[in-house]
């Protein structure tokens, strides 16, 4: 076996020098009737140049060549170079979290830089080394709301992404912790405010919003924060689409921001695994589920990082921790700190611009097709738009998928009320032709009736 | 002179060599915001091919007027920053790091390769099933070879790590004792258990009860037969324990807890000891999690990602988060179409599915049919598609289907290895174990003389009487070119120095870390002072840990 360092005769020379018989002398503690006396019913050992066939031919039955206009949570972007390069170095790639600081300073200080900047975007005052992704997250941060306030509901709103809130109520329920759904204005897309204020009592702990929401729709950050900071409650923005951060006013009257990194030059794939990450007012810190990294100095007085407030977390406090969380996603939060780097100030910006002018032209190309029209026009949004259809989607989509296109994805799902409409996207790499194709496709039904 | 000092005394002799380490320059770097300066990028765009748009009124009060203070720099300022602060860690790839409970194994390069191929790494988790069969052909023979590899009936993906899975497969208990009527109140824990454990069964809202290790670290019987009641949902077990002993009494421990209706989970940490030798599934658990970062190698990465899927036997099935993958079209009967990819290694049955598509069949002396043929890698059946239909699941515990990356990479490491691949691994692993506790027992005190599996606990005993701690002889190892132990756990051993070696090590590397365990304990003896003040050889001395949480500095902030 080519990862084994070992020949047949090594072996047989150390079972001697500690005195073992047979390999099998050292596995006498397992009761007989449990060994397992045959060989595993897993595929023949493989070689590399099999191994890379059979994924090739994956890749491949999963077709490549199709434009797509899907996103809600999950984003195509344009992925630099250098991320995949720097991050398949073997210090950071096979390196454990970095515990003994004199040794994974590389780690630690990419870490830091990773608080500082998530920091910077989503206008908070620290932020952790990472979550699994924007749905924990978001669970997390409304936990994290309950210990802070010592209350005990919360309330959300419906335009928070379906599977973050179906995330969240598997978490809540043995947390007793009853969570009321907020619906939105069917002329904007955004939370209903009125319903909201007479959702928030003085045993709310946190109201959760996302911004831009499902629909693609920026919230009133201000107005919602008055409406829950009135009767004592945190306010938690998610985000899932942590580009929009570019061009889009910060949550700074949030208390907590949930954030999915996954658009900072993390891959699709198929859904992860991506980065969350949990940013907060200062005063909340040790509250905060998750790993940490701070800046100290050594002995000499040099400046060095190390992981800190450790008493939050599970191997200290045990039964009594923030959160069971230990593993995070430290390899992908380095690709999103890379990613930063390689966009910068002006960077960003310019990015969130080209996503913005894409979705305009989509939305206004699609929206003007006959038999279509978009919804939700009254409140600003970033890159993703409802579009409704006359014609099934199922129907269009068909034809669609003919053309090589991944059209928009349907509320129905989640939204019954919502027939016919479906959440499209379009990032800085669609093209222009592609959004031109999927309208004449979309078009073609109704042109012909 | 010249020759001299090329001789291979001066060499050996030369001025800082140790053991297998000689310190080498490494680059000093500032932080990125430190680097950065006004105008210079890293990126262009290519032209937009649509009409800018007034942001600034588009967006109205939305609109962000400045722009967030991101560092700019070029290119190559990035790739050095990184690859200078790379050079800072240890990594597996530089050597040793036998950090015991955290399975720190060689992370094969062509698992890297094809999580990257194009139509797995770009693929959208909403696109149509239809057009994402590849990848759900990948996540199906995952899932069974892992549900072969523990010997339980069912599995879920989902979960994004250990902990997660914990998570998960506590909630999997919640619900099945919620359907017989009494969710239970309490989650038995021993002593020696990794903290997620506790930590997750109060996520869950069970009360913890701590159960105390028997003289042997074990599980007490007696305690536990005193300790389990009509209450008790579950205990919470890592088998072998995080002493590195297999617990020859598990078919007891179950048969308690089944007897008062509580179940047995499993902690898989350790799975690296068992795999292709003994299943849990056939010891007496009923939920389990692994973790593919440990025993499947898939990279750490610095602390994740991770993945955690769980596994459990059939009266736990319908209580498995949503989605669930299934063969074949809604309504449709399993295995009906032979699908599109080729066969190489099966033979169809009568029905035309192969063996292992098909519900284990049990014969009459409990043997499964179809256990021991080969595993088809090109199946036969219909298309897979995602099962939302299930009133009795858990719910989500993540959107998505989890960490897809990762099951691509723990699959080609089980494709890699094949059955005698993962069996020799196993016994490597154990192997390594054994022959460092072998050349370490006489100059490390052992607490717990029970056999070891894959790792070993020593304590720092003997050379604490010198005034020197566990966390001293982890500081000098760095020194000796190895990433330290783990540190102070299992709890129930005061002192703790706990050693993993993995199957990746050489006979050659383990002398050499062997050689460097018993050189600091002579140093002990002899030097005290030189180990309570390392490491000598790093670009950092011990920090200071105690300013670092007294006065937290979390981010960086420009100089007023």
């Amino acid at each position: 076996m080519r990862y084994l360092p070992k020949s047949d005769e090594e072996r047989r020379q150390m079972l001697a020098e500690i005195g073992a018989k047979s390999i099998d002398d050292l596995f006498s503690s397992i009761p007989a009737e449990y060994r397992l006396e045959r060989d595993l019913t897993v595929p023949r050992q493989q070689a590399e140049s099999e191994i890379v066939e059979y994924f090739r031919a994956a890749g491949q039955k999963n077709a490549t060549d199709y434009a797509s206009f899907l996103g809600a949570g999950a984003y195509r972007h344009y992925r630099p170079v250098i991320i995949d390069a720097l991050v398949q170095r073997g210090e950071f790639l096979t390196s454990y979290t970095p515990y003994q600081a004199e040794i994974t300073q590389g780690t630690l200080q990419a870490i830091f830089e990773f608080q500082t900047m998530i920091a910077e975007l989503t206008g908070m005052d620290v932020a952790n080394a990472s979550m699994y992704d924007g749905s924990t997250g978001a669970a997390e941060a409304v936990m994290m709301a309950v210990r802070v306030t010592g209350r005990s509901n919360a309330v959300v709103a419906g335009t928070v992404h379906p599977e973050y809130r179906e995330v969240l109520a598997t978490y809540a329920k043995h947390q007793g912790l009853p969570t009321a759904l907020v619906g939105y204005d069917p002329e904007t897309g955004r939370i209903d405010l009125d319903t909201l204020d007479a959702a928030v009592s003085a045993e709310t702990a946190a109201v959760l919003v996302q911004s831009p929401n499902f629909f693609g729709v920026i919230e009133d950050i201000p107005a919602i924060a008055q409406i829950a900071h009135a009767r004592g409650a945190l306010l938690i923005v998610s985000i899932s689409e942590s580009i929009s951060l570019g061009i889009v006013r910060p949550p700074v009257e949030a208390d907590i921001v949930a954030m999915e990194t996954q658009s900072f030059g993390v891959a699709l794939s198929y859904g992860g695994p991506f980065c969350g990450v949990i940013a907060a007012k200062e005063q909340f810190v040790r509250q905060m589920p998750g790993r940490l990294a701070g800046q100290t100095v050594d002995g000499a007085g040099n400046r060095g990082f190390v992981l800190t407030l450790a008493t939050r977390e599970q191997h200290i406090r045990r039964e009594k921790a923030t959160s069971n969380i230990c593993t995070n996603q430290a390899l992908v939060a380095l690709m999103a700190t890379i990613f930063l780097a390689v966009y910068g100030k002006e960077g960003i910006r310019e990015l969130a611009e080209h996503n913005l002018a894409k979705a305009d032209y989509a939305a206004r190309t699609l929206g003007n097709q006959p038999g279509a029209k978009q919804r939700f026009k009254g409140a600003p949004r970033f890159h993703e738009f409802v579009l409704q259809t006359d014609e099934a989607p199922e129907a269009w989509s068909r034809r669609l998928l003919e053309n090589k296109i991944v059209g928009g994805i349907e509320l129905s799902r989640w939204y019954p009320e919502l027939g016919n409409c479906t959440l499209w996207c379009a990032t800085e790499v669609v093209k222009r032709e592609q959004i031109d194709a999927a309208a004449r496709v979309l078009a073609a039904e109704a042109v012909e009736a | 002179m010249t020759s001299n000092a090329n001789s291979p005394e001066a060499r050996s002799a030369g001025p800082r060599t140790l053991g297998k380490v000689r310190p080498h320059q490494t680059q000093n770097e500032a932080l990125l915001f430190e680097k950065s300066s006004p105008g210079k990028r890293a990126y262009k765009l290519p032209p937009l091919d649509v009409a800018a748009v007034d942001f600034s009124s588009g967006l109205g009060e939305a609109y962000r007027q400045n722009p967030p203070a991101l560092p700019e720099l070029s290119e190559i300022e990035i790739i050095r920053h990184f690859t200078r602060l790379s050079t800072w860690n240890y990594a597996i790839d530089l050597g040793m790091y036998p950090l015991g409970s955290c399975t720190m194994k060689y992370n094969p390069r062509v698992n890297e390769l094809v999580a990257r191929i194009e139509g797995l790494a770009e693929a959208h988790p909403y696109r149509p099933e239809s057009l994402a069969q590849g990848i759900l052909e990948i996540f199906d023979l995952l899932q069974r070879c892992l549900l072969d590899i523990t010997g339980m009936d069912a599995i879920t993906l989902q979960p994004a790590a250990g902990a997660h899975g914990e998570f998960t497969g506590i909630l999997l208990t919640r619900a099945w004792h919620e359907s017989q009527g009494n969710p239970r109140k309490k989650i038995l824990i021993p002593d020696s258990a990794h903290g997620t454990n506790p930590a997750t069964a109060a996520i869950v809202g069970y009360v913890v009860e701590n159960l105390k290790s028997n003289a042997d670290g074990g599980i007490d019987l007696e305690a536990l037969t005193r300790q389990v009641d009509g209450e008790t949902a579950a205990l919470m077990l890592t088998n072998p324990s995080t002493l590195g002993v297999f617990e020859s009494q598990i078919h007891k421990i179950a048969d308690i807890l089944h007897a008062k209706g509580a179940l047995l989970y499993m902690d898989g940490a350790n799975m690296n000891a068992l795999v292709g030798k003994v299943r849990p599934g056939d010891f007496g658990v009923d939920v389990m999690h692994l973790n593919l970062h440990k025993t499947f190698s898939t990279p750490h990465g610095g602390g994740g990602p991770g993945s955690g899927p769980v596994a459990c036997k059939a009266f736990l099935e319908p209580f498995l988060p949503i989605p669930v993958l299934v063969r074949g079209g809604k309504g449709e009967e399993p295995c009906s179409d032979a699908g599109d990819w080729e066969d190489t290694n099966a033979e169809p049955t009568a029905d035309g599915c192969p063996p292992l598509f098909r519900a284990p069949v049990l014969k009459p002396d409990g043997e499964r049919v179809g256990d021991t043929d080969p595993l088809p890698l090109h199946p036969f059946g219909g298309p897979l598609r995602w099962d939302y239909d299930r009133p009795q699941s858990v719910g989500r515990v993540r959107a998505f289907y989890g960490n897809t990356g990762m099951f691509i990479r723990a699959l080609a490491y089980i494709l890699a290895n094949g059955p005698d691949g993962l069996r020799q691994t196993t016994e490597d692993a154990v192997l390594n174990a054994n022959y460092i506790r072998k050349k370490l027992e006489d100059v490390y005190e052992l607490p717990y003389k029970t056999a070891s599996m894959h790792e070993v606990v020593f304590s720092d005993k003997r050379q604490a009487a010198r005034g020197i701690k566990t966390g001293d002889i982890a500081k000098r190892l760095i020194d000796y070119g190895f990433h330290p132990y783990t540190v102070s756990f299992p709890l129930i051993v005061h002192g703790a120095l706990m050693i993993e070696p993995t199957e990746s090590e050489s006979r050659e590397e383990l002398d050499l870390f062997i050689a460097a365990m018993r050189s600091i304990a002579r140093e002990v003896e002899e030097n005290p002072e030189l180990v309570k003040t390392a490491p000598h050889s790093t670009r950092v001395s011990r920090l200071d840990e105690v300013q670092a949480a007294r006065k937290p500095i979390l981010r960086w902030r420009p100089q007023p």
